[in-house]
This record gives structure tokens, sequence and C-alpha cells, in this order.
């Protein structure tokens, strides 16, 4: 282990996440919604369905189709972001749908859709996993059978260090991020992305401390919804 | 997006998967094992820089152009490069006309992130006149024919365009002079993308491996060794210990498609 010799901009150590709280059902329209804060992440979550897939030709007979949608509101960032989809919330949306649908027993809604809908009411580094995490919540609270729970964290590299839940400073100025997500389960690894400049061992460092942050969520996310629903 | 058309029968996907799991493939290929790429650098003589690719059955062409304009407040003394993508009816039945969709922007960014997180291109010798002209440079990427790993064809494709560029000098007074020169690259990085079928790693899917694929990672690398992008595509996961295999894997086979890239550029010129 290498020693911990700086402090992060925000005092945190290199392995500590931000403070993140989760709320689940806090929408009432949808069929399950969750809110995650993560640092300062403001981030809602809904998931409608399933339900009659619109276009019809998307509708697969062996399985539901399952649609991710990404956004974030024009106040959310420091410049006022433009509203509609942009070509990173159209990626992110896809990654997202990836990383969910591992978890989601999709096959006992043949012909049918589940909708999952990100808004990101406030961006400071980290909203996908924040996004993942709270969709995550938003599909325990509609019902949907799952096999398992996703948690999302990432990791990255700042001043030569690993370090995990990269905030926004850090995430502007440093070398590496790594988002992760987890069938916390098994550690199964559903959405991996990187960019940045890593050696094969820093990547190795960052996906094992991106995966002890994803178990610390997992706990949260579990403590969430007995919160709502009781043990 | 799957169209009935794109169906693979259940018996060609169990055929897939045991060859998979005997370490075998459909095209006797090695589970490390490239298609045959055949790169033809300058192939698009109205384009700054360009590409045509092979790999495989699949065809992409990819054209650098540029153009000069103001910069970002942000960082007003770089450059800009930025990264498209087609998918034209021409190459699949699968693609449709009309603006990208989710696949398209895919691929465009998982070839953008490779290039530009590398740091490859220098964006600050872009730069023209400082906070007011600066060079734009676009990468424009045109799949023909889909046979499978766009990602790669294409991605070797940009870096091979990037490299054989060739601009105007622009004197300090933000005019373009006769002389021109390559653009100011400092890596060539190259993407690996590799698929899980039957729980096992196979680089460079071909179609039909990819209709069935459990899932896909790409990883880019530059000549030092070093990983500086990486993407799981589609549903399914990976264990942590394949992605570990699959950076070594993209390492080794980076580092060889590197080379072909290199050499078909030196003997284009």
């Amino acid at each position: 282990m290498k020693v911990i010799t700086m402090t992060r901009c925000d005092g945190r150590k290199n392995d500590e996440l931000r403070t993140v709280k989760m709320e689940v059902g806090v929408l009432n329209r949808a069929d399950g919604s969750a809110y995650v804060e993560w640092g300062n992440n403001k981030v809602y979550a809904a998931v409608y369905g399933p339900k009659e897939v619109i276009p019809r030709f998307l509708a697969r007979n062996d399985k539901a189709y399952l649609r991710c949608k990404y956004s974030m509101a024009p106040f959310s960032v420091e410049d006022r972001k433009r509203p509609g989809p942009d070509r990173r919330s159209v990626e992110i949306g896809k990654v997202m749908a990836g990383a969910l649908a591992p978890a989601i027993i999709l096959e006992d809604y043949p012909n049918s859709m589940i909708e999952v809908l990100v808004d990101v009411m406030q961006a400071d580094a980290g909203t996908r996993c924040a996004g993942i995490t709270a969709a995550t919540l938003a599909l325990v609270d509609a019902g949907i059978p799952m096999r398992g729970l996703v948690s999302a964290c990432a990791s990255g590299k700042v001043d030569d260090q690993i370090v995990l839940d990269l905030c926004k400073e850090e995430d502007n100025s440093g070398q590496a991020d790594v988002p992760l997500a987890i069938l916390s389960r098994t550690e199964d690894i559903t959405l991996l992305q990187m960019d940045g400049i890593m050696t094969e061992e820093e990547v190795d460092e960052a996906l094992s401390l991106a995966i002890k942050g994803c178990k610390s969520i997992y706990q949260m996310q579990m403590d969430a919804l007995k919160s709502k629903y009781g043990d | 997006m799957v169209i009935e058309m794109d169906a693979i029968a259940n018996i060609k996907r169990e055929y897939i998967n045991n060859l998979a799991i005997e370490g075998k493939r459909l095209d006797e290929r090695a589970p490390d094992e490239y298609r045959e790429l055949k790169i033809i650098p300058n192939y698009i003589k109205k384009a700054e820089g360009s590409a045509y690719v092979e790999l495989g059955a699949t065809k992409v062409i990819v054209g650098v152009k540029y153009d000069v304009g103001t910069p970002f407040p942000d960082i007003p003394n770089e450059g800009v490069m930025t990264t498209s993508a087609e998918l034209p009816p021409l190459a699949s039945p699968e693609f449709e006309s009309g603006p990208p969709g989710e696949d398209a922007i895919e691929l465009a960014r998982v070839v953008d992130r490779g290039i530009r997180e590398s740091k490859a291109l220098d964006t600050g010798k872009l730069c023209i006149v400082p906070g007011e002209l600066v060079r734009i440079v676009f990468v424009d990427i045109q799949v023909l024919d889909d046979g499978g790993n766009l990602l790669d064809a294409c991605g070797i494709g940009a870096i091979t365009a990037l490299k054989c560029a060739k601009m105007p000098i622009y004197n300090a007074e933000g005019n373009p002079t006769d002389e021109i020169e390559s653009l100011p690259l400092r890596k060539v990085p190259v993407t690996c993308t590799i698929a899980k079928i039957g729980g096992k790693l196979l680089v460079d899917p071909q179609k039909d491996e990819e209709k069935i694929m459990a899932s896909r990672i790409t990883v880019s690398t530059d000549e030092d060794g070093n990983v500086v992008a990486m993407q799981k595509g589609i549903d399914g996961s990976f264990k942590l210990e394949e992605v570990m295999e699959a950076v070594r894997l993209a390492k080794i086979k980076g580092q060889e498609n590197r080379e072909k890239i290199l050499k078909a550029i030196e003997e284009a010129e």
C-alpha cells in the first residue's frame, strides 16, 4: 500500500466516499422512484413499466426492452446546458442500460418495455454512478424482479495517487477517471468506462478500489430500501 | 435495436458458444487473433488526411478535414478535435438513415476518447492566434460494410488518418501559407475490442460473434503500455480478472496493430 501523503481538496482520505444520502419512493406518478444526493450531485430516477413498447418494432418476444434515458437540467452545471439530448447524454443512457440490464429479470416480461429515467438536477462529477445507484433503487421500488442490486462508484488518479469518488475539482485536474458499477452480490462488473492515462497496475488498483466503493454504496442502498419497506 | 432480420438461429448461437469454450472460432482464428488488417493511408485526396481500413469483412473510411475558428473560452490557446460517425443504410440492413443513433454516437465517442485521453494530439500546437484563432480538426468516420468490430476498424482508421494528415501552416496574422505540416501527434493510441462468448475472451469479434456475445469491452492503449480509455459495451458483465486479462490482451494486440499502422503509412509516403 502507498503511504497517504496528501490530503484531497475536500479533506477526504484516498479511499473515502463523499457524503451520500438516498431516499426511495420520492415521486408519486412514477411506478418507482428514488433520489440520491452524492456530495454536490442531486439526482432523481424514475421507473415506468413494464408497459407497452413504443415504437412497436422495438418489442422483443423473449424479454422486456429496457430503455434508459439520462438527462441534465439546464441549471445543473456552471454554464447553462442546452435542454435536450446531447451526444454525452445519449452515450450515458446506453451504458446505463448495459449496467442495469444484467440485474433485471427481463425474461419475465416479453413484449413489454421498462423505462428508466435519470434526471440530474445538480452535477458535480460522478452523475452516472449516482444515476445508476438511484435507478436501481427506483427499479426495486417499482417492483421489477431483480437478480440483485447494481451499485456504482468511480475511482480515479489524482496527483499520481489512486483515489475513490472524484469530486469536480479532482475530475477536472485529475489524470484518470474510472466509473464502475457492479452486481453487488457477485461483483460482476456491469459498467466500466475509463479515460485518462494509467498503467496496468494502476488500472487494477483503481478497479479494486472502485469495487470497494460500490460495496459501501450497496450497504447504503440496502439501508434506504429497509427504511422505506422495513426489513 | 434488434430487428427481426438480425436474428441469429439458436443453433448457430450454441455452435459459436461451444466453439469458444473449446478455444475455437467460426473462422478458425485463435481467440487472440485479429482478422486480416488492410490499411490504405491517404485514400481520399480531398481530405487533409484519410484512411481506408479493411478488418476482415468490415470496411470503413475515415477522413480528417480542418477548419479555423475561435477557441473555446476556457481553453483559449488550444485547438479542437471533434469526431463523428455515420452508420449509413448502405453498410448494413440494420442501419437506418437519419440522425446518429446510440450506436453511432457510442462509436464516435469511444474512438474519440481513445485519441483524446492519450493526449496524442497536441492541441496547444493547433493554436494559430492565442485567444482568437485555432485549428479545428474534424475526424469523420464513414462505415461502408459492417462485418463486425467497427470500433477497432474505425479507431485504426482515425489514428491513421490523423497521422498522415497534412495542413497548411498559418502565419502569425492568421493566414494560410503555401507550406504544409503534419498534425502535432505525440502518440499512436490503438483500441482493442474483446468479446466475451462462452465465458472466453475473443479479440476482434466478427459479425456473427457480435450478435451472440454476452458482453464486450474496448481498451485503448498507447505505445508506452498505458491504458488510455476503456469502455464496457452492451449488456452483460465482466469479472475483475477478466478486465485485467482484457487489458493485457489489448496491450499486446494494440502494439501489433500499431506496427501495422506505422508500416502502412511509411509505405504510402
